[in-house]
């Protein structure tokens, strides 16, 4: 018995890959579907919406994407490991005061913007403590934080907005580099990292395991608390960032700024395909979410739909998205399920 | 002891059950008196689980007939086998702990008042009568979470009682009470016994069985052995039904030649285990084997560090090193494939070169920047090693069958080439082809000089794959034998505590 069994264990692997099918809907929408959905989306406005396409308006979009997209980039961190953050914006004013009250001060602008995203990582290092060390849910200590860090913003500036038109940072808002919009080269820049952090270092990998199962984590040697409280820590310097430009390209610290930004840019995330339960997710879907999201707005406005379809539109499109994506991984599973051997036994 | 001997109360005849291709119930028959207490035994995996499972509405039998005071039932759903007076105690209980006892009592069938509000009065006092006829003396109005688990259990036999349950099924129900508890619960068992209520007793401790069992039936690997009269047996001719098939050479059980101490466990104490004390050598395989529930997971968690030991140490090549967490314990050379590969071990969405990389990224990075080709290349090695195809390397874990997804879990830790493996339970779900390969892989690593622990409730694997078989119960390591000469039966009479075993040397 024993030879015979050894035998017919030679050609084993895996279960033998999928043969492609006619249409594989669920496969392909996994690959590039969210990119589907922004060029028919670009198309479409381009011919509907009058001057859409123009180099201005396409700088201004991209321009008025930057920020939900640096706020959806580190929040991307943070869903990757099966948490959330409601504090991010928040966090942008906060930052944002912080950084114009230190120019204000009289301190060099790199000072100022080095202590507005120092600031949101300190907000996020909170976060992360409070989730990972103090084990609450990441939802109610970041909606705690939101609240907080609201009234510390509005107690920074006393209620009032301060405007500086002198802002020493204003470039960073408003500025060009090489002929392009200043927010959105940070962004770019900030999407680099990002993608670098998660695909090619070993702390990437690690935000992903903690998301898709966090005892095994552990059980693998991952530093679990350590790593859910670095993505807090990124996703607060992302918000201080985002703070920081959304102060510049206003020249001034607003306590109210920001408010309900944390909605659109988790919105951005699931768009982008990444996973709330954790675990499942790509830095550039969340990138192309933030456009779709930002070419919508913009191409409803310049379109003159009224503002209270506008919020009608959106939020149709993000729970459709989400809809197919839950789709998509039902019809997953049933293919994982099918093939499988049951190895349940009675005991 | 009322109730009709000639016509049994429930009869099962030729009952089958097949999961996908596994067989878990070929045919089975089964018997149960009024007034009866009847023990169902077997190993793991024997097919008691299924049966109860039938015998609840949880799953349906693919032939056979159930036969209910002779004619003949159906049970479709847990709701039916409420209706033909059948209720079952679970291992793991079924209650709400939030809410009071009396609540979990009147669940589903709340008392209301006139207006249409609970009456809680009421509920309260059928909750009251309800203990009382099992002789419970508990206040209904306590959160039932705040009970011991052996007080919930008890609620939860009032339940059954007061739902005219003729027919009781109770799986492993002392394994979590203390001795008294444990006697309150015999007692309430004798009551029942008298009030005519046919039950089914799983159960692993012998002892126990010999208590309050009229008959005892064996299972085995889903087959019906035999039915005997308690007075007629003796518990060595039960465990002889229960074990009684040869140890074949599936292990292909070499002559090994340990080395030098590798791991050295001395005075390891967690909760409800311990002390225990134990040393593997290089090149050499000891098995902790134990009913379940006897505390071998339990000491493999804290060898590795999974859980925090409250004394004693645990030494590797030499050094003391005592993990408090796994990643010291992985730092320390000691690697463990934990019990459950799916809740602790697998990252279902990530590919499997992910799942084997995860562990061995450090010594693959420069400056945290990962050197992808070289975790390649090391994935990619550990793949033909287990004869996994290399194409697998990008498909997500779990498109993997159990073995391969087993035989990942195993391939990350040959690519961090740690000292000590602790292998909890490395066949459970592995068809029989990769069990093999499994085991073929053990003799590899200890021919490398490694030191593997390992934790099997398969007694032949236990006995036929290690050198040393260490069996517990309650906590600790009561015998040692030396698997060359041990039997199944060997470690069945000492994991049980039926009587001094035949050959090593006792702990106690």
């Amino acid at each position: 018995m024993t030879e015979r069994t050894l035998d017919t264990t030679e050609p084993t692997g895996a279960a033998a890959p999928e043969p492609p099918r006619a249409f594989d809907f669920a496969y392909w929408w996994d690959r590039v579907g969210i990119l589907v959905v922004l060029i028919a989306l670009v198309a479409l406005m381009a011919v509907i919406a009058p001057n859409f396409a123009s180099v201005d308006n396409l700088f201004n979009i991209a321009r008025s994407i930057a920020i939900n997209a640096i706020l959806a980039a580190g929040l991307t961190f943070v869903i990757l490991t099966a948490g959330i953050d409601l504090s991010v914006g928040s966090i942008l004013a906060v930052s944002g005061v912080v950084a114009v009250l230190t120019a204000v001060a009289g301190l060099p602008a790199p000072v100022a913007i080095l202590l507005g995203v120092l600031a949101g990582a300190a907000a996020g290092l909170l976060n992360g403590v409070l989730t990972a060390y103090l084990s609450l849910a990441a939802f109610i200590v970041t909606l705690g934080s939101m609240t907080f860090l609201r009234g510390l913003a509005y107690t920074m500036t006393d209620g009032q907005p301060i405007v500086d038109n002198r802002l020493s940072f204003r470039d960073i808002g408003n500025g060009y580099l090489a002929g392009i919009p200043a927010p959105v080269v940070i962004m770019v820049f900030v999407y680099l990292v990002a993608w670098f952090l998660l695909e090619r270092t070993r702390y990437g990998r690690h935000v992903y395991a903690v998301g898709d199962n966090a005892e095994a984590a552990r059980l693998a040697g991952i530093n679990v608390k350590r790593v859910i409280t670095s993505v807090y820590v990124l996703a607060g310097a992302c918000a201080g960032l985002a703070g920081v430009i959304f102060a510049a390209r206003v020249v001034s610290a607003q306590p109210t700024a920001g408010t309900s930004y944390e909605l659109d840019a988790i919105a951005a995330v699931v768009l982008g395909g990444t996973s709330l339960m954790g675990g499942r997710g790509r830095i550039l879907g969340t990138l192309i979410g933030s456009i779709i999201l930002g070419v919508l707005s913009t191409g409803l406005i310049l379109m003159n739909v009224p503002f209270f379809t506008q919020l009608l539109i959106k939020g149709a499109v993000i729970i459709v998205a989400v809809a197919i994506d839950s789709l998509k991984r039902r019809s997953l599973r049933l293919r994982r399920r099918a093939p499988k051997v049951p190895t349940a036994a009675g005991a | 002891m009322s109730g009709n001997l000639r016509t049994p109360l429930l009869r099962l005849a030729g009952v089958t059950k097949s999961f996908g291709a596994t067989v878990a119930l070929r045919g089975v028959d089964f018997e149960l008196r009024a007034g009866e207490v009847h023990a169902l035994l077997g190993e793991n995996g024997a097919g008691k689980s299924t049966l109860m499972k039938i015998l609840a509405g949880n799953e349906q039998r693919d032939a056979g007939r159930i036969l209910l005071n002779g004619a003949e039932i159906e049970i479709r759903t847990p709701a039916e086998a409420r209706q033909h007076g059948i209720a079952i105690i679970h291992q793991e209980l079924n209650t709400l702990p939030n809410l009071t006892v009396a609540e979990n009592l009147a669940l589903g069938q709340e008392p209301r008042t006139a207006y249409g509000s609970l009456d809680r009065r009421a509920m309260i006092r059928g909750a009251r009568e309800k203990l009382a006829r099992i002789g419970a003396d508990i206040d209904p109005r306590r959160p039932l979470g705040a009970l011991s688990v052996g007080m919930q259990q008890l609620v939860e036999i009032a339940r059954a009682v007061s739902e005219d349950a003729r027919i009781l099924v109770l799986d492993e129900p002392t394994a979590a009470l203390s001795r008294a508890e444990a006697l309150r619960l015999y007692e309430v068992i004798e009551e029942m016994r008298g009030a005519g209520v046919g039950m089914i007793y799983i159960s692993h401790r012998m002892e126990e069985v010999w208590q309050l069992a009229d008959r005892v039936t064996v299972f085995r690997d889903g087959g019906y052995i035999g039915t005997r009269d308690r007075e007629e047996v003796r518990p060595a001719d039960v465990v002889r039904m229960m074990v009684g098939r040869p140890v074949d050479d599936l292990y292909q059980h070499r002559a090994r030649k340990p080395g030098e101490v590798v791991l050295d466990v001395a005075g390891l104490t967690g909760d409800g285990v311990g002390p225990v004390s134990f040393r593997v050598r290089a090149g050499e395989v000891v098995c902790l084997a134990g009913l379940v529930g006897s505390g071998r997971t339990e000491v493999a968690r804290l060898v590795f560090g999974a859980d925090r030991p409250r004394a004693g140490s645990v030494g590797v090549g030499g050094r003391t090193v005592t993990p408090r967490t796994p990643r010291e314990a992985i730092r320390a050379g000691i690697a463990m494939v934990p019990e459950s590969r799916k809740d602790q071990a697998l990252f279902p969405q990530l590919a499997v070169e992910d799942n084997i990389a995860v562990s061995s990224l450090g010594s693959h990075v420069t400056a945290g920047v990962l050197h992808r080709r070289r975790i390649r290349d090391g994935v990619t090695t550990t793949l033909d090693r287990l004869r996994l195809r290399r194409g697998a390397l990008r498909l997500p874990v779990v498109a993997l069958s159990g073995g391969n997804q087993q035989k990942a879990v195993l391939a990350r830790w040959l690519l961090r080439d740690s000292a000590v493996l602790i292998l909890d339970e490395p066949t459970r779900g592995v068809d029989i082809g990769a069990k093999s390969e499994i085991y073929e892989l053990i003799n590899e690593l200890t021919d490398r000089g490694k030191a593997v622990l390992v934790v099997s409730s398969d007694l032949p694997e236990a006995i036929g794959i290690s050198d040393r078989v260490l069996v517990m119960r309650g906590g600790r390591i009561v015998h040692e034998l030396d698997s060359q000469h041990a039997t199944e039966e060997d470690v069945m009479f000492h994991a049980t505590g039926t009587a001094a075993g035949s050959t090593g040397v006792t702990h106690d």
